[in-house]
C-alpha cells in the first residue's frame, strides 16, 4: 500500500510537472511559412533566441490554410500554452472569437491593433515610418528619378508600407516618379518569385532603378532580378542585405523578433493592451551593415538620421494609410 | 501604349508562357494516351527543387536539368504505377502527387541546405544564361524589325527556344509517326490497340514518362533560368493554368501553344498594369488573373466549339474481366 502511495505520488508529481511544461509559449506562423526570409522568419528568430537563452521550449505551427487559424488558436489554448503568439493581421477575426473563451490565457497578436479583448497583447509597428526612411534612401540613390514598390498580397498593411515609402521618396525629391505594383490578391502572392522578377523587369522598363519589395518570399525574386540587372533593391522585415552584397541598398527592419522575444520572456505575465512600436521604440528602422556600407554615403545617412529624429520629435508626421484608407502620396 | 512597351510586354509573355507551354505539352502526351494528369504542378515543383539543388552542388546547370527531369520522371512513374498498373483513380493519384511534392521539396531542401526550404542562390554556370542571337546588337537600331529581333526574339535562355521547337516536334510525333498514331489510339480505344497486338500498358507508360521529362524541363526552367534557386511553392499554380490551357486548346499541340501564349499575355498585362484603363471602364487586375479559368469554363461549356477529351481518358484499361 505504501509502495502504491509512492507510485501514485510520483505519478501525480509527474502530472504536475507535465502541466507546467505545457505552459510553454506557442507561436502560430502565418501562411508565408516560418522560413520566408522576412516577417515570419523574424518571429522565428526571436523565438529561437529566447529558447537558446533560457533553455525553454515553445510550440509552433505553420498555417497551411485560412481554415486552420481558429483551430490552431483553440488547440494551443486548450493545451495550456501561455502566451499564445500569433503572426499577421489575418489572425484578428479568429482571435476576437477565441480570446474571450480562454480568459486565463494571454494572447499576443503581432500586426493587430484594433481588438477589444482584455487578455490580448496587440503589437503594431509603425511600418510607414520605417518605409519613409528607406523611401528617402531610395530617392537619394536613384539616378533616374524613378523608384519602384512591389507589394505582396494587396492588403491595407502592404499599402501602408507603400504609402510611407512614397512620402519618404517625395520628401527628398518632390518630382520623383513612383511605380507601384502588387503581386496578387491571394495568399499565393507571398510565394511567387517568378512574378516578382517579371514585376521588377516591368518597373525597370518604366525607369525604376531602385525597387522596394514588401512581398515575403516573392521578394526573393525581386532582389535576385534587381541584382542580375544591375539596379538596387530594398529588402523588408528582416535584414536582407546579405542576400546580394553590394546590390541591396538597405532593408526596412521591422523588429518582429524583438517583439516575440520580449513576449516570450515575459511569459504568462505578459502585459496586455495595444502597443505600437515605431522609430522611437526602435521597432522599425533601416539596416546598415558591411554589405551595404558602400551604397549609403555619409550624406545619405545624415539626411535619414535627421529625418528619424524629426519623426520621433513630431516635426515630421508620416501619413498612415489606415487613417482614411487612402494615400495622398501614392495612387494604388 | 507605345511600340517599345508592347515589345516589352510580349517579351514578358514569352518568359511567362514557356513554363506553361512545357507543362501543357506534358499534359498533352499523358492525356492523349488516356491518363489524366493533374499532378503537373507537383512534378514541376519537385523538378524545380532538384534542378536548383543539383545545379548548386555540382555547379553545372545541365546536371541540374538532368536531376530535375529524373525526379519528375520518378513522380510520373509513381502516377503510372498507381493509375496504369494498379488501375487506381487518376485524379486522386494526381492530387496525391501534388501534396507529396509540396511537402517533400521543402523537407528535402531544408535538410540539405538548412536555409528554410530554399536552395542557395545560383550563379555562373549553375544557371541558364540568356542567349544573344547573332547580329542582335547590330540590327537593334533598325526601325520596327530591329527591336522585335533584338528585344523580343533574342535574349532568352536556351530552354525557351527548345520549348517552342517542341511544338512542331510534338505535332510531328503525334500525327506523323506510328508511335503517335498508337498513342492517340490508346487514348481513344485501348481495346483496339490491344487487339492489334500492341501493348497498352507500355504505350501509356511511355506517354507518362514523356510527360515527366517535359514537366522536369518546366521546373528546371523556373528554378534555374527564370530564377536563381528554388523557393517553396514557387510554381504558384502554373501546373493548373497549363491544364486549363490544354483544355482550352482542345488537346491539340498548335492551339496549345497559342493558348499558353494567350494566358502568358494576360499575366504579362496584369503584371504591367495594376488596372488596365480602357477609356470606357477600368479592368481590375483580378479580372485578368481569373480570365484563363473563365475562358476554359466557357470552352468546356461548349459555347465556342466543343472540347472533347480523349474518350478513354481517366479509364484504367482492363484486358479481361
Amino acid at each position: 500500500m505504501t509502495l502504491m502511495k509512492t507510485f501514485l505520488g510520483a505519478a501525480a508529481a509527474m502530472a504536475v510537472t507535465a502541466g507546467a511544461a505545457l505552459a510553454d509559449p506557442a507561436i502560430i506562423f502565418d501562411l508565408g511559412g516560418k522560413f520566408d526570409k522576412s516577417f515570419n522568419e523574424a518571429a522565428f528568430n526571436g523565438a529561437k533566441r529566447w529558447a537558446d537563452e533560457t533553455g525553454g521550449s515553445f510550440r509552433e505551427i505553420e498555417l497551411q490554410s485560412e481554415a486552420q487559424r481558429e483551430q490552431a488558436l483553440r488547440r494551443f489554448a486548450e493545451a495550456g500554452s501561455n502566451p499564445v503568439i500569433t503572426m499577421g493581421f489575418a489572425m484578428a477575426d479568429p482571435l476576437s472569437a477565441v480570446a474571450a473563451d480562454y480568459p486565463d490565457t494571454k494572447f499576443v497578436a503581432v500586426d493587430v491593433t484594433w481588438l477589444d479583448a482584455p487578455n490580448v497583447r496587440q503589437i503594431g509597428f509603425a511600418e510607414h515610418e520605417g518605409s519613409y526612411l528607406v523611401g528617402m534612401l531610395a530617392a537619394m540613390a536613384s539616378k533616374s528619378g524613378t523608384v519602384g514598390f512591389i507589394g505582396g498580397m494587396d492588403i491595407p498593411l502592404i499599402r501602408h508600407f507603400g504609402c510611407g515609402y512614397a512620402q519618404g521618396a517625395k520628401a527628398v525629391n518632390p518630382d520623383v516618379k513612383i511605380v507601384a505594383n502588387m503581386t496578387g490578391t491571394t495568399p499565393a502572392a507571398w510565394n511567387d518569385p517568378v512574378k516578382g522578377s517579371e514585376l521588377t523587369k516591368a518597373q525597370m522598363s518604366q525607369g525604376a532603378d531602385v525597387v522596394y519589395a514588401a512581398a515575403g518570399g516573392t521578394g526573393v525574386g525581386v532582389l535576385q532580378t534587381a541584382a542580375d540587372e544591375g539596379i538596387l533593391s530594398i529588402g523588408v522585415d528582416s535584414n536582407q542585405n546579405h542576400l546580394h552584397p553590394g546590390k541591396v541598398l538597405t532593408s526596412m527592419l521591422k523588429r518582429v523578433d524583438v517583439a516575440v522575444y520580449d513576449a516570450m520572456k515575459a511569459g504568462e505575465n505578459v502585459e496586455t493592451g495595444v502597443f505600437t512600436l515605431g522609430l522611437a521604440e526602435e521597432g522599425v528602422g533601416y539596416a546598415l551593415d558591411e554589405n551595404n556600407a558602400e551604397l549609403i554615403t555619409d550624406e545619405m545617412k545624415a539626411a535619414v538620421d535627421a529625418a528619424r529624429e524629426k519623426i520621433i520629435g513630431g516635426e515630421i508626421e508620416v501619413e498612415a494609410y489606415y487613417t482614411n484608407d487612402s494615400c495622398s502620396a501614392l495612387d494604388f | 501604349m507605345d511600340f517599345l512597351t508592347i515589345i516589352q510586354i510580349l517579351d514578358s509573355t514569352i518568359r511567362l508562357a514557356t513554363p506553361l507551354l512545357l507543362a501543357c505539352l506534358a499534359g498533352f502526351f499523358s492525356e492523349r494516351a488516356g491518363i489524366f494528369d493533374i499532378g503537373l504542378e507537383g512534378k514541376m515543383l519537385i523538378a524545380a527543387m532538384f534542378s536548383a539543388a543539383v545545379a548548386y552542388v555540382t555547379g553545372s546547370v545541365w546536371l541540374g536539368l538532368l536531376a530535375g527531369a529524373a525526379s519528375s520522371v520518378a513522380l510520373a512513374a509513381l502516377h503510372g504505377l498507381a493509375s496504369i498498373t494498379f488501375r487506381g483513380n487518376q485524379l486522386i493519384s494526381g492530387v496525391a502527387i501534388n501534396f507529396l511534392a509540396a511537402g517533400m521539396t521543402v523537407v528535402i531542401a531544408q535538410d540539405w541546405f538548412q536555409l528554410g526550404g530554399r536552395t542557395p542562390s545560383l550563379f555562373g554556370g549553375a544557371r541558364f544564361e540568356p542567349i544573344i542571337l547573332p547580329f542582335a546588337e547590330a540590327v537593334a537600331d533598325v526601325p520596327f524589325l530591329g527591336p522585335i529581333y533584338a528585344e523580343l526574339l533574342s535574349g532568352h535562355s536556351i530552354l525557351v527556344y527548345v520549348t517552342f521547337l517542341l511544338v512542331p516536334g510534338t505535332w510531328w510525333v503525334i500525327y506523323r509517326t506510328r508511335f503517335g498514331l498508337r498513342l492517340r489510339a490508346v487514348g481513344e480505344n485501348p481495346a483496339a490497340v490491344d487487339t492489334a497486338g500492341v501493348s497498352v500498358v507500355g504505350l501509356r507508360y511511355a506517354a507518362v514518362a514523356i510527360c515527366g521529362v517535359l514537366c522536369g524541363i518546366a521546373g528546371a526552367y523556373l528554378a534555374t533560368a527564370l530564377q536563381a534557386g528554388f523557393v517553396k511553392d514557387m510554381t504558384a499554380g502554373r501546373g493548373f493554368i497549363a491544364l486549363a490551357a490544354l483544355i482550352f486548346a482542345k488537346w491539340r499541340p498548335w492551339p496549345a501553344m497559342w493558348s499558353c501564349l494567350l494566358f502568358g499575355l494576360l499575366q504579362a498585362i496584369a503584371l504591367r498594369y495594376q488596372n488596365l484603363d480602357l477609356g470606357v471602364f477600368t479592368v481590375p487586375v483580378q479580372a485578368m488573373d481569373v480570365l484563363p479559368y473563365v475562358l476554359t469554363v466557357i470552352i468546356l461549356a461548349g459555347f465556342v466549339g466543343k472540347a472533347i477529351p480523349p474518350r478513354a481518358g481517366g479509364v484504367p484499361y482492363v484486358k479481361e474481366r
